[in-house]
């Protein structure tokens, strides 16, 4: 860490390569803007590419189908937490974009004209609620793996500067102004100052901090917790979703497009049990309605065998449709179950997958640090790190591909304007000072605890406290394992001395990241006494418009969390009850 | 069940030469080896160093040869390999630092045939149109992760580093038989070099190796008989 820091000058800086980060890249590469893209893994390793289902638009290649029609679902879908502007432009532009992805070479599926294909996904709907609606487009299920690939393959048609295996470890926000970001290189250990116009976070979620879950074991939340170290609010961090089909005991996400093609979930009696909870829709209702049904049928003893998973059933599909819609998934359940999804049920539990919250920012992908929504200069923040807010409470399938994309793309070309009208900010007088420190102990310390034992329990507690159902009981506790932990992680021992490929200490580092974004999402869902989307509490089950239709913003303020609201904007649909 | 697993080490810090050390482990037969893996990081020793990210075969960063042929970690189960378990970097990459390879050989090869869509025609309103069959002929190659687990594999590419091997000319396929794209001719050519697609000797190492079932060897001759039949 002796060493001089490296020093590098773009017009604008990208942290992390999936979706949203290299749909920027692309615009401002388009655009001639000098551009680095910094991902601690390699671009196409990038957890975009584990999404599988679809990505809506209203084309209406299958039957009839209107933009107005996406945005009210996915308001509802929300439970009316979402922004409506932002979300009127996640429904008008997914057109466009699903458009332009095809241009850009994407291989999507096709209709029998020639066009691309559409199928039923959760909380998606005809006419407002009446019935399921084709709108799903897709690559058989591998729709995000090939929405990954077409963008890294644009961004080497178009020259994008890459620093693969670059983890970014600081924000230099000086003055209200961002200046760029500091990264540690892993195949030497050498510091690289990035400074920059314009940084855009798309660092993705962090799904890591719970037991079970379809996340990446990478999406430890770097961004997010990074940008809250450097007093940015964290915006309605209360609301992370389980998908209802993870299989069971390793939470491998099974795609919603099973359910769509026609697989239904049966419990352990062997009964459609969705049909009591969700009359209309019944398997295909929104993520949250099923994986809280999931859990009652579990409760209540219907479980396979009494377990604590039941079943997703797509036998009846024939191999035909199995084969070439849904070929990686039932691939999933043979190798890690054993299962053969021809003639089988395939054992499912609810996974933690995708957090609503994260980073707030304005619809030009510009973060925003308070309740007034005022602009952070020079910093961006697009995909599941930021919060627009398009998902509200409860996101429905396939929207996240849309707004990674929407989203990155839009701040792609706010950038690019931000760096033709703006200078280059000049860099805090010792940038690599603060976290050349706090790495150097991290490396240094001869004794201490595992950070993996750290990080086991903290996915422990998350599970078991923080997840489909919460009380004030379950989350006060957690809250003080939570506690408890952040006190232990300041004195973890890294093994590793060595200076290259040193994963040990950047895992060390993650945990830290983990701590922060956990002890935020238990302060949020404690503080809110209602129940809303994916936000259940047992002990206020109702939803409550009048005390919390409003977004929650956690401050870092003596290094812990404090509780801030901002209202919700409502343009074209009023709230109203929420059954499916 | 008790497992034997020997991972071929190697610390740029401190060794000159890899070697192999073994681990005793108490595992799940349905547990993959990528379990075992962060069974020794997490509870053994932490320096231990490997890429994983998804955890599922899709990302494609585990690969590494495991019992003498190249898998995904977590796409392989204990109980498909026994007791012993011998775990060691792709072969004919240069190695980083335990199971880590330096992959931007690789990664350059597949830069270096154009894999990207080439249409210069101004795009329509709505979606270029392709029939079901004309998407059906490449569907196969879009399949690819870029693991490395095909190339690393190849005896043609460790007698000939400069191949530009499997991978790469998979996702040369994954375009040249894209109904929509132009740039045929032009990949035709860079593959019809002394390093292109004559260096396959039809040893289906690559098939085997590929962890998302591509018939890698078939799309590499479907290339050679499309060059063949441009120059005829």
């Amino acid at each position: 860490m002796e060493a001089a820091p490296v020093i590098h000058e773009f017009e604008a800086v990208i942290v992390g390569a999936g979706g949203a980060g290299l749909y920027a890249a692309l615009e401002l590469a388009r655009d001639g803007v000098q551009t680095a893209v910094l991902t601690k893994l390699y671009p196409t390793r990038s957890h975009t590419g584990a999404a599988q289902g679809g990505i809506c638009a209203a084309l209406g290649n299958q039957e009839e189908d209107h933009w107005e029609w996406h945005m009210f679902d996915t308001v509802k879908g929300g439970d009316y937490l979402v922004d409506q502007d932002a979300a009127e432009i996640l429904a008008r532009e997914a057109i466009e974009t699903v458009i332009e992805l095809e241009h850009l070479g994407l291989p999507f599926n096709r209709t029998a004209d020639g066009r691309i294909d559409q199928r039923r996904f959760g909380g998606h709907t005809r006419n407002f609620g009446e019935a399921p609606v084709r709108r799903a487009c897709y690559a058989a299920d591998r729709t995000g793996h090939m929405i990954l690939q077409t963008l890294y393959q644009q961004c080497i048609k178009h020259d994008v500067r890459f620093f693969d295996e670059y983890h970014v470890v600081d924000l230099l926000v000086e003055d209200g102004v961002s200046r760029g970001v500091v990264a540690y290189r892993l195949a030497d250990s050498s510091l690289h100052v990035f400074r920059s116009k314009a940084v855009l976070l798309a660092t993705g979620g962090f799904g890591r901090m719970f037991r079970i879950t379809s996340n990446a074991h990478t999406l430890t939340g770097d961004g997010v917790a990074l940008a809250y170290r450097r007093g940015i609010p964290l915006q309605d961090m209360e609301f992370y979703q389980f998908h209802p089909t993870g299989l069971a005991g390793l939470g491998v996400l099974l795609s919603e497009a099973a359910r769509g093609e026609g697989g239904i979930l049966l419990n352990g009696k062997g009964e459609r049990f969705m049909e009591r909870y969700a009359p209309t829709l019944m398997d295909l209702a929104p993520r949250d309605v099923v994986s809280r049904a999931i859990y009652q049928e579990i409760r209540a003893g219907r479980g396979v065998d009494g377990k604590d998973y039941v079943y997703l059933d797509v036998h009846h599909l024939g191999r035909a449709v199995i084969d070439e819609k849904l070929p990686d998934i039932t691939d999933f359940a043979r190798i890690y179950q054993g299962v053969e999804p021809y003639t089988q049920p395939v054992g499912i539990q609810p996974t933690a997958h995708y957090a609503m919250g994260g980073i707030p920012t304005d619809v030009h992908s510009r973060v925003v640090v308070d309740e007034r929504n005022t602009v952070l200069p020079g910093l961006y923040a697009a995909g599941e790190c930021a919060c627009v807010s398009v998902h509200g409470a409860n996101r429905l399938g396939t929207n996240s591909l849309l707004d990674i994309l929407v989203f990155g793309r839009r701040a792609g070309l706010d950038m690019a304007r931000f760096a033709r009208e703006a200078d280059i900010p000049d860099l805090p007088s010792d940038p690599v000072g603060p976290v050349a420190t706090e790495l150097e102990a991290l490396r240094s310390r001869r004794e201490g605890e595992s950070p993996a034992k750290i990080r086991r329990e903290l996915a422990d507690v998350m599970m078991d406290d923080v997840s489909v159902f919460r009380t004030a009981d379950t989350l006060r506790h957690a809250q003080g394992v939570v506690d408890g932990l952040r006190e232990r992680y300041r004195w973890v021992r890294v093994r590793d001395g060595g200076a290259h490929f040193n994963q040990d200490l950047l895992e060390a580092r993650e945990v830290g990241y983990q701590l922060d974004v956990a002890q935020v999402t238990v302060a949020a869902a404690l503080a809110r006494q209602e129940s809303r989307g994916a936000h259940y509490r047992e002990d206020f089950p109702e939803r409550d418009d009048a005390s919390w239709l409003k977004h929650s913003l956690a401050c870092r303020v003596d290094g812990a969390p404090e509780l801030r609201y901002k209202p919700v904007t409502i343009t074209r649909f009023t709230p109203k009850p929420r059954t499916y | 069940m008790h497992v034997s697993l020997r991972i071929q080490r190697f610390d740029p810090d401190r060794d000159t030469a890899s070697h192999w050390v073994e681990y005793g482990l108490d595992v799940d037969p349905m547990a993959r080896v990528l379990d075992l893996l962060h069974q020794v990081k997490w509870e053994q020793d932490s320096s231990l160093a490997f890429r994983r990210s998804c955890g599922h075969g899709i990302c494609g960063s585990d690969a590494m040869m495991i019992n003498g042929r190249n898998r995904l970690a977590c796409k392989i189960r204990v109980d498909q390999l026994g007791r012993k378990i011998s775990v060691a970097p792709l072969p004919g990459l240069p190695v980083v630092k335990d199971l880590v390879v330096d992959m931007d050989g690789f990664f350059a090869k597949y830069r270096s045939v154009h894999p990207f869509l080439v249409n210069d025609d101004p795009p329509p309103a709505q979606e270029r149109r392709q029939s079901q069959a004309q998407r059906a002929v490449f569907d196969d190659t879009t399949k690819c992760i870029l693991c490395g687990a095909c190339t690393s594999s190849c005896p043609s590419f460790w007698a000939r580093p400069g191949y530009v091997g499997p991978a790469a000319i998979v996702n040369a396929h994954r375009f040249i038989f894209d109904s929509r794209d132009q740039g045929g001719e032009e990949r035709l050519q860079i593959l019809a070099d002394r390093d292109g697609v004559w260096r396959c000797r039809t040893i289906f190492n690559c098939v085997d190796a590929c962890p998302r079932g591509i018939n890698i060897t078939r799309a590499i001759l479907e290339v050679s008989a499309a060059i063949v039949e441009k120059s005829a």
